[in-house]
């Protein structure tokens, strides 16, 4: 691959995932199908069958889905420099509208109607939360042992001033443990 | 200033090393560490919620760039940014070059097994602490379990309660797009704290 030619999937990989994040509302798993249609179908980047590995590890590994797709498909295509101009690209639209919202915010939450607005919306937000929470359970909970993990986490989470990070750690302690004792069970 | 650009970078790395699940799963970290540095008042948490689900790009890339911002302007926002973003960058890079097979990985299997419902914990507790400011009209929304039930009643907040009924019903039954809820809540806001 000669120079010039690197260097316009790089600037094409910023251009496609600067789409994807402008498009990436709420986040998540929703936007899924919309990076398949970009790199599978648009751009054949990445065959069809590979790609349901890479949203498996990208669920697995820290980060959000959007940017560590965008990281793992600018690496594959162009190198180092591909997966920044990726991340760079996925990143710049929610930034760009953040800071504008940030700057004015204050200001704008002094107007008595939106202050009010924003009074609705927090309930809203716990409706909302609520509904993910439905949502899954059903994929992430799958016998005793993770009711337990859950309500344990909830608990401390709640009642306590305990930092999240070590009810991570203490949780994927908990999965080995739990799991190499069921190992030794079957066997 | 060059100690608070450190701060939030070191902060906001901490927070993307640390984002399992996605989503709603983390806001109790974040709420934590941008609550216990004095950056915003958990209440100020809660718009930067509201904002995210309205705009592009998940939570915690937007918590980064608004408290950023917030605290140190457009570079404040670079560092934290790049922060939240850097852990993910190493670790995908590094899965992409020696081609990590996940599949192939039993220890990262049994900590996801235990990582899984953490999250469903988490999730629930920000439920619960939101929920707990939101309607109740106390500092922080600490209400004493133990106190009588006409003392709690007085402190409720009715309208917050009514805007959550209709909204859990909007979006549970009738399954509406979480930025239409969003909207209808800010709505039935505008009107209930008018009257």
């Amino acid at each position: 691959m000669d120079k010039g030619d690197k260097l316009k999937k790089i600037r094409k990989l910023f251009f496609v995932f600067f789409r994807i994040g402008a498009f990436t509302f709420g986040g998540g798993l929703a936007m899924i199908p919309f990076i398949k249609r970009e790199i599978v179908d648009s751009n054949h980047w990445i065959e069809e069958e590979e790609i349901v590995d890479i949203f498996a590890m990208v669920q697995s590994v820290p980060g959000v889905i959007a940017v560590n797709s965008a990281i793992f498909v600018g690496y594959r295509i162009a190198g180092i420099w591909g997966a920044v101009a990726s991340a760079v690209g996925v990143v710049l639209p929610s930034f760009i509208v953040i800071s504008a919202i940030a700057l004015f915010f204050s200001s704008f939450k002094n107007i008595p109607v939106v202050a009010r607005a924003f009074e609705g919306i927090s309930a809203g937000v716990v409706a909302l939360i609520i509904t993910a929470l439905f949502q899954l359970i059903k994929p992430s909970i799958k016998d005793d042992y993770g009711w337990t993990i859950a309500a344990v986490v909830f608990a401390i989470m709640s009642l306590t001033n305990i930092s999240a990070i070590y009810v991570l750690l203490a949780s994927a302690a908990a999965g080995i443990i739990i799991s190499y004792m069921k190992k030794r069970k079957e066997a | 200033m060059y100690k608070l650009y450190v701060e939030l970078l070191v902060t906001f790395f901490k927070i993307g090393l640390f984002t399992i699940g996605g989503g709603y799963a983390m806001i109790p970290l974040i709420q934590q560490e941008i609550v216990r540095h004095g950056w915003l008042t958990f209440k100020e948490t809660i718009d930067v919620i509201a904002i995210s689900e309205m705009t592009p790009g998940p939570f915690a890339i937007n918590a980064a760039t608004f408290v950023g911002v917030k605290t140190g302007g457009i570079p404040g926002a670079t560092f934290a940014t790049v922060g939240v973003v850097l852990p993910s960058f190493i670790i995908v890079t590094l899965v992409a070059k020696y081609s990590v097979r996940f599949k192939d990985q039993p220890l990262l299997q049994y900590a996801l097994y235990g990582l899984r419902p953490a999250v469903i914990g988490l999730i629930a507790s920000a439920a619960f602490l939101i929920a707990r400011t939101t309607f109740f009209m106390t500092p922080n929304g600490s209400v004493c379990v133990f106190a009588d039930i006409g003392n709690i009643l007085k402190v409720v907040n009715w309208r917050a309660v009514l805007i959550f009924v209709v909204a859990i019903i909007a979006s549970l039954k009738y399954k509406i797009h979480p930025i239409l809820l969003i909207v209808l809540s800010g709505v039935l806001g505008v009107i209930l704290y008018s009257v």
